[in-house]
C-alpha cells in the first residue's frame, strides 16, 4: 500500500481496518450494530407506545375535550415544524450517502444542516409553542388558567401534549449531542467509504425520531381540527 | 526441568490478567462484568432478605410482634421492589448469562462490551436511588406502585423508588439487546440455532421480554411520577383518569417479567439435568421452542392480575384461557426433564439437588397457577396468602433454585476452584426443606382467607404463621451457608480443572478460569449439544 503522507491519512488508514476485538471481521461488526440499532428502535416504539395508547384511550373517552385542547395548539406552526423536521431527515439521508461514498466535506456539510434544522425545530417548539402555551395558562400542574368547559379533560390533553412532545424533544436533544460527536469524528477523518457505520446507525435514529413526530403531529394538532 | 518450571508457572486468566479496583470498574470483559453483577445482586438480595425476615418475625404474633403497620407496609414494599427488580429479574441473565453466553457461543465477548459495562452502571445508579429511598424512610406502595395510591395519597419516597426502577429498567433493556445481537451474530462456525445450548434459548426468550416489556413499565412509572409531581390527571379518577389503565400498562410488563424470572432458571435446569443424568436431553426442540412459546404467550396474559379490577367478563375469559395456555409449554419442559432423568445414571451433586428441587417447586407453583388463572377461584383467593405462596413457589422456588444451582454448577468455571461438596448438598437440602416449610402453610392460610399485606391477622391463623416463620428461619440459614463456603472456596478451594462435571458444553472446553477472550482459538462446532450418549460409549469428550 502506498505511502502515508499526512496524519489524517494515517488515521484514515488505521480506522479503515479497525474491527473491535470481539468481532471476526467488519461484516460481522456491521451486521451486529445494525441489528442492535433496530432492536433499540423496537424498544423505543414500545416506550412511546404506552403513551400513545394512553392518549388514544382518553381521546376516545373525552373526544370533545381533546378537540378543544387541539384547537388551542398552533397548527400552522406545527405544520412548519413538521416540514423542518422532514427536511432534516432528507439532509440526514444525504449525510449517510455522503459517508458511504467517502465524501468527507459533503458529510460534514449535511451533518451541520441536519443539526441546524434540528435546532430550528427545537427553537420553534420551545419558544414559539411551549413558552407560549405556558403563558396562556395551558401547563397543567404548573400554570393552569383555562376555565372553559371540561377543564379536567382539557388539562389531560395538555398533559399528554407536554409529555409526548417533551419525550420527543428530549430524543432530539440527545440526537443533537450525538451529532456534535459525529461531526467531530468526521472532521478528524474517522469515516471513509469502508467505515461509516456510526453515521448510518445515527441516521436510523434520526429518521425514527422524525417518524415519531409524523405520528404526533396529526394525533395532537390535526384530529378534529376545523379550518 | 524446564518443562516442569513451565507447569508451575502461574497461568494468566481473566481474573489475574489485571489487578486493582480500576481494572474491575472499567472492565469490558463479560466475565468480570458478571462478577460485578454478582456482588451487586448479592447485596440487594441481602436487603430484600432482611426485610422478609422482619416481616415474618412480625407475623409470629396475631397482633404483630414488633412492627408498626406503617413500618410493615414499607418492609413488604421494599422486599417486593428490591427482590423483583434488583434480584430476580437481573439475577440469572446478568450474572450467569453475562458470564456464559459468549462462551457457550464460542465468542470472544458479547457484541457490545462497552454497552454491557454501561448497563451495570445504569443498574447501580437505579440501585443506589432505591437504597436512598430505603434509607431516607422507605416507600409503602407495594412493589406494584398502583395509582392513585402511589400518585396521590402516599407521603413516602415513591419518586426515588420508582425512579430507581425506571433507571434499572434500561439496564435490562441494554442487556437484552446485547444478548439478542450476540446470539444472532456471534455464534462460532458450525453452531447452528439447533446446536445452541438450551440455556442460550432461554436467554434469548428472556431477552425478547426485556426488549418488548421493559420500556412499557418504564414509561408507566414515569407517567405515574408525572402525575404525582405535577398533580395532573392521567390515572387520577377525580380528574377523569383511569387507574385501571395503569394496571394494564404495569402488568403488560410485569407479567412477562415473571417469565424473565423463571425462563433463565429453566435454561439452567436444562443444562443441569442432562449433565448429572449423563443423558442427552429428551426432546431438545420442544424444550427450546417452549421457551419461545412461554415468552410469546406470556405477553397475552397480563389481565389475569385484574380479574377483580372491574374489567369485562369477556376480557377476563380470554385472559383466563390464555393464562392456562402457558401451562402447556411449561409442562412440556417438566415432562422433558423427567424423561431425561428416566434411566439416566443420576448423580446427586449439589447443582443436581437444586435442579431436582426446582422441578418439584416449579410443578407446585405452576399447578397452583392454574387455580389463579380460573376466574371463579381467583375471586376467592385474590390478594390472599395463596397468591403469595404461588408466586413464591414460582419466583423463589423456581428462580432462586435455578440461580443457586447455576452458581454451584458453573462456580468451578468462574473461579477455577471447587467448593466443599458435603456442605453444598446440606445447604441445598436445608433450602428445600426451609422453603416448603415457609410457603406451603401459606397456601392453606390463603385458602382459609388470610389477606396479604396486613401486619396483623385473626388468632385462628396463628399456628400456620408460626410454622411459616420457623420455615423462614431455616430458609435464611440455608442462604447463609453457601455464602460462607463459596467465599472460602473462591480463595482456598481445591483446583477444579477445566471440566469437573464431565459436561459436553462448549464453555467446558476452555480452561478454568478462562482467558480474557475465552478460547485460545475460535472453536468449530460439529455436534449437537448434550452428546452424553457418546460418553456412555466410552468416546472421550473434548
Amino acid at each position: 500500500m502506498g505511502m502515508i503522507a499526512s496524519r489524517r491519512e494515517y488515521q484514515l488508514h488505521n480506522t479503515q481496518t479497525a474491527v473491535y476485538e470481539q468481532f471476526d471481521d467488519r461484516t460481522q461488526q456491521h451486521e451486529a450494530s445494525s441489528l442492535g440499532m433496530w432492536i433499540f428502535l423496537a424498544t423505543e416504539i414500545m416506550f412511546f407506545g404506552a403513551v400513545f395508547t394512553s392518549y388514544t384511550v382518553y381521546r376516545n373517552l373525552y373526544t370533545t375535550a381533546f378537540e378543544i385542547g387541539s384547537h388551542h395548539l398552533n397548527t400552522p406552526i406545527g405544520a412548519i415544524n413538521t416540514a423542518v423536521l422532514i427536511c432534516s431527515s432528507l439532509t440526514m439521508a444525504l449525510a449517510v450517502h455522503a459517508a458511504q461514498t467517502g465524501k468527507r466535506k459533503q458529510l460534514m456539510a449535511y451533518l451541520v444542516s441536519t443539526m441546524l434544522l434540528g435546532c430550528v425545530f427545537l427553537f420553534i417548539k420551545f419558544v414559539l409553542e411551549w413558552i407560549h402555551d405556558y403563558k396562556e395558562g395551558f401547563a397543567p400542574g404548573l400554570h393552569w388558567t383555562y376555565a372553559g368547559p371540561h377543564t379536567n379533560q382539557v388539562a389531560m390533553f395538555f398533559c399528554f401534549y407536554f409529555i409526548l412532545t417533551g419525550i420527543h424533544a428530549t430524543h432530539m436533544i440527545v440526537g443533537e449531542g450525538i451529532m456534535v460527536v459525529l461531526l467531530y469524528m468526521a472532521w478528524k477523518g474517522r469515516f471513509s467509504a469502508e467505515r461509516y457505520n456510526p453515521i448510518e446507525m445515527f441516521g436510523l435514529y434520526w429518521h425514527f425520531v422524525d417518524i415519531i413526530w409524523i405520528f404526533l403531529f396529526p394525533l395532537l394538532y390535526l384530529l378534529g381540527a376545523h379550518f | 526441568m524446564s518443562s516442569a518450571e513451565v507447569a508451575i508457572e502461574p497461568r494468566i486468566h481473566y481474573l489475574n490478567v489485571d489487578y486493582g479496583i480500576k481494572s474491575w470498574l472499567l472492565t469490558t470483559d463479560h466475565k468480570r462484568i458478571a462478577w460485578l453483577y454478582l456482588m451487586a445482586i448479592t447485596f440487594f438480595f441481602t436487603i430484600g432478605g432482611v426485610a422478609a425476615t422482619l416481616m415474618r418475625l412480625n407475623l409470629l404474633e396475631p397482633q404483630g410482634l414488633l412492627l408498626e403497620p406503617e413500618t410493615y407496609n414499607k418492609l413488604f414494599s421494599i422486599h417486593g421492589i428490591i427482590m423483583v427488580f434488583f434480584f430476580l429479574v437481573p439475577s440469572i441473565p446478568a450474572v450467569l448469562g453475562n458470564f456464559l453466553l459468549p462462551m457457550m457461543l464460542g465468542a470472544r465477548d458479547v457484541a457490545f462490551p462497552r454497552l454491557n459495562l454501561l448497563s451495570w452502571y445504569i443498574f447501580m445508579t437505579g440501585g443506589s436511588l432505591m437504597v436512598y429511598a430505603v434509607v431516607a424512610g422507605g416507600v409503602d406502595t407495594g412493589w406494584t406502585f398502583y395509582t392513585p395510591l402511589s400518585s396521590l395519597y402516599l407521603n413516602t419516597h415513591v419518586m426515588a423508588a420508582a425512579g430507581g426502577v425506571f433507571i434499572a429498567g434500561f439496564s435490562s433493556i441494554l442487556t437484552g439487546l446485547n444478548f439478542v445481537v450476540t446470539i444472532h451474530k456471534m455464534r462460532a462456525p458450525g453452531l447452528t440455532w439447533f446446536r445452541l445450548p438450551l440455556f442460550v434459548w432461554s436467554m434469548y426468550a428472556a431477552s425478547i421480554i426485556f426488549i418488548i416489556g421493559t420500556p412499557v413499565v418504564a414509561i408507566s412509572l414515569a407517567l405515574m411520577g408525572i402525575e404525582r409531581f405535577f398533580h395532573v390527571g392521567i390515572f387520577d379518577p377525580a380528574l377523569g383518569g383511569d387507574p385501571v389503565l395503569f394496571q394494564h400498562l404495569f402488568w403488560f410488563y410485569s407479567h412477562p417479567a415473571v417469565y424473565v424470572m423463571i425462563l433463565p432458571s429453566m435454561g439452567v435446569i436444562s443444562e443441569l439435568i442432562p449433565t448429572f443424568s449423563k443423558k442427552k436431553i429428551f426432546g431438545y426442540h420442544f424444550v427450546a421452542f417452549s421457551s419461545i412459546a412461554i415468552a410469546a404467550i406470556g405477553f397475552l396474559v397480563w389481565g389475569h392480575h385484574m380479574f377483580v379490577s372491574g374489567q369485562s367478563v369477556y376480557a377476563g375469559l380470554v385472559f383466563s384461557a390464555l393464562s392456562m395456555a402457558v401451562a402447556i409449554p411449561s409442562a412440556i419442559k417438566v415432562f422433558n426433564w423427567t424423561a431425561t432423568l428416566y434411566k439416566g445414571s443420576i448423580s446427586y451433586e449439589a447443582p443436581m439437588l437444586y435442579a431436582l428441587g426446582f422441578i418439584g417447586l416449579f410443578t407446585i407453583g405452576g399447578l397452583t397457577g392454574l387455580y389463579l388463572a380460573s376466574m371463579g377461584l381467583d375471586q376467592h383467593v385474590h390478594d390472599t396468602y395463596f397468591v403469595i405462596a404461588h408466586f413464591h413457589y414460582i419466583m423463589v422456588g423456581g428462580a432462586v433454585m435455578g440461580y443457586l444451582g447455576g452458581i454451584h454448577y458453573w462456580w468451578p468455571k468462574m473461579t477455577g476452584r471447587l467448593y466443599p461438596d458435603g456442605w453444598a448438598r446440606v445447604a441445598a437440602i436445608i433450602i428445600f426443606v426451609g422453603f416448603n416449610l415457609t410457603f406451603f402453610p401459606q397456601f392453606i392460610l390463603g385458602y382459609l382467607g388470610m389477606p396479604r399485606r396486613y401486619a396483623v391477622y385473626p388468632a385462628e391463623f396463628h399456628t400456620l404463621n408460626v410454622v411459616s416463620t420457623a420455615g423462614a428461619s431455616i430458609l435464611g440459614l440455608g442462604y447463609i451457608i453457601p455464602l460462607i463456603y463459596l467465599a472460602w472456596s473462591a480463595r482456598y478451594g481445591p483446583i477444579a480443572g477445566p471440566n469437573p462435571w464431565k459436561s459436553t458444553g462448549l464453555e467446558w472446553t476452555t480452561s478454568s478460569p478462562p482467558i480474557t477472550h475465552n478460547f485460545e482459538e475460535t472453536p468449530v462446532v460439529t455436534e449437537e449439544p448434550y452428546g452424553y450418549d457418546r460418553l456412555a460409549e466410552g468416546i472421550p469428550v473434548a
